[in-house]
């Protein structure tokens, strides 16, 4: 197929920029795409947002049932991460159960939520052992033009930073109210083009990527979560680099996560 | 469609024959359509039909997946209508349900039915249709979202296809409901129709109707479709007839 040609054409010019410091859509190696999260996307959602980099869209939403704590957690609420990579946002992707790359978004996410402790779990239990809230984060790619990780992170926090908890719709309090988020992890990923590591690829730089780093920050200056991914390497030096990169991205992306809704 | 707690029917027509959110009966919720939103599809189309969101995308003709569902002599058409997990009051558990694999058949083969499938045989026209936020016409609203989407695709087509449900309101026929009367009504009537030919390709039923009730309901739909048909050519049209801007979503 001549698929295979492009693609290798388009690799070795992708590193032959990188090589001068320079990227297809004429950002700087250290550069996000453009940012914007639109919370409350979706109003069946408990809470949502639509988190957009450059030409790559995420949506989040969360939802919030009453169930039961995990035998080993009674005193701990339940938080369930999911992303759907639909085959409505990529050629790439395909129907079916979900495959390995759309796991690996769903659990560096969560990790991310999960450790930064985004909220506090106890705070979602109603009675211990016996009933607590489940939260739900739902993400859906809708348009795939690379870099998901943090697009999804964006829209989950974002969304949760929104949220409601429905206590009066599920007749377990008096009125609903905001769900109380403590921390703000931001995921911020990088590739490795040659000697350059560039912030925030595109689906054309993840393919010409020589190994993909991803580090979760929070707003107390704590790394959260990380994962290095794709086929590459890199050296100790590259990721306490990457690592202090991060907090200069994660916190303008937390900003925006946290803006009030338009 | 359940949700949380006890339930009363609340007043679906006022004396002054309006309905609860101030439409008569034989109108439309507010409708907005926008033609190529995303960019890795071959042709996009999001559509805002009074509270439901729906997100629809082409792909090809490409390349069938899976293989033995390639046909020598034309294109097969697949659609796939999923709905978000967030997109209902509960919470829908993410997957292949039996509702979404019905809806999926019979969109399907109401575009089998106007696509010029024969120019491109041993390919496969991928329809996906995203119900984002639902509130009651979502297979109608997802079919319109595709069928500009196929259009935007260029894929060559007898006609568009325009849709619309029909049902009762407090025993009276109604255009287009919304959830609150879809969940109390009396009947449920989506059509698809082919404007040039005046034909339906979609059609499903559900619930209590007289002879002359469906005939009432078959020509409310078609006069909805027909208006339904202008917003589709006008976003088309918008999409066309300025520069491109690339706007997401």
């Amino acid at each position: 197929m001549s698929e295979g040609v492009a693609t290798e054409i388009l690799t070795t010019h992708i590193l032959d920029l990188a090589a001068d410091g320079k990227r297809l859509d004429g950002r700087g190696p250290d550069e996000y795409r453009p940012v914007s999260v639109e919370p409350g996307f979706v109003v069946t959602a408990d809470g949502s947002a639509l988190a957009r980099l450059g030409d790559t869209a995420v949506l989040a939403g969360i939802k919030l049932e009453p169930g039961k704590p995990f035998p080993d957690t009674p005193n701990a609420g339940v938080l369930t991460t999911n992303a759907e990579l639909i085959p409505l946002s990529s050629p790439v992707f395909e129907p079916g159960p979900p495959q390995p790359g759309a796991i690996e978004v769903s659990r560096v996410v969560d990790r991310a939520i999960r450790a930064a402790e985004t909220i506090d779990l106890t705070r979602l239990v109603v009675t211990p052992g016996e009933k607590t809230w489940v939260c739900y984060v739902d993400m859906h790619v809708l348009d795939h033009g690379g870099n998901l990780i943090d697009a999804a992170s964006l829209a989950a926090l974002t969304a949760l930073t929104h949220a409601t908890v429905p206590a009066k719709r599920f007749e377990v309090g008096e009125s609903d109210y905001p769900l109380d988020v403590q921390h703000f992890p931001v995921e911020c990923t990088y590739v490795r083009l040659g000697d350059t590591i560039v912030v925030d690829p595109t689906f054309d730089e993840e393919g010409a990527a020589q190994g993909r780093l991803t580090v979760a920050t929070d707003e107390t200056g704590r790394v959260v979560a990380m994962q290095k991914g794709l086929v590459g390497a890199f050296s100790p030096d590259d990721v306490k680099e990457v690592v202090r990169r991060s907090f200069a991205h994660g916190d303008r992306l937390r900003a925006i996560a946290r803006g009030s809704p338009a | 469609m359940g949700s949380v707690g006890a339930k009363e029917v609340p007043v679906l027509l006022s004396p002054e024959g309006l309905r609860i959110d101030g439409r008569r009966l034989d109108e439309l919720r507010p409708i907005k359509i926008e033609a190529g939103p995303l960019h890795q599809a071959d042709g996009s189309a999001f559509v805002e039909w009074g509270a439901n969101k729906v997100m629809a995308a082409v792909y090809g003709p490409r390349e069938v997946h899976p293989r033995h569902l390639q046909q020598n002599n034309k294109a097969v058409i697949q659609c796939k209508y999923n709905m978000a997990a967030f997109s209902v009051d509960e919470r829908k558990r993410p997957g292949l349900d039996r509702r979404s694999q019905e809806i999926s058949k019979v969109i399907a083969e109401a575009f089998e039915s106007v696509v010029f499938a024969e120019e491109f045989p041993r390919t496969s026209i991928d329809v996906y249709i995203e119900v984002l936020q639902a509130n009651a016409g979502t297979r109608c609203a997802g079919l319109v979202a595709a069928s500009v989407a196929l259009a935007d695709a260029g894929i060559p087509m007898v006609d568009l296809l325009p849709a619309v449900a029909v049902g009762k309101v407090a025993g009276r026929i109604a255009l287009d409901l919304k959830k609150e009367e879809d969940n109390f009504g009396e009947a449920d009537l989506p059509m698809a129709l082919v404007p040039q030919s005046g034909r339906l390709v979609l059609l499903q039923m559900e619930g209590h109707m007289t002879p002359e009730e469906l005939s009432q309901s078959l020509d409310l739909g078609v006069r909805g479709c027909r208006d339904i048909y202008e917003k589709m050519k006008a976003a088309l049209r918008a999409r066309y007839s300025a520069p491109s801007s690339g706007g997401a979503a």
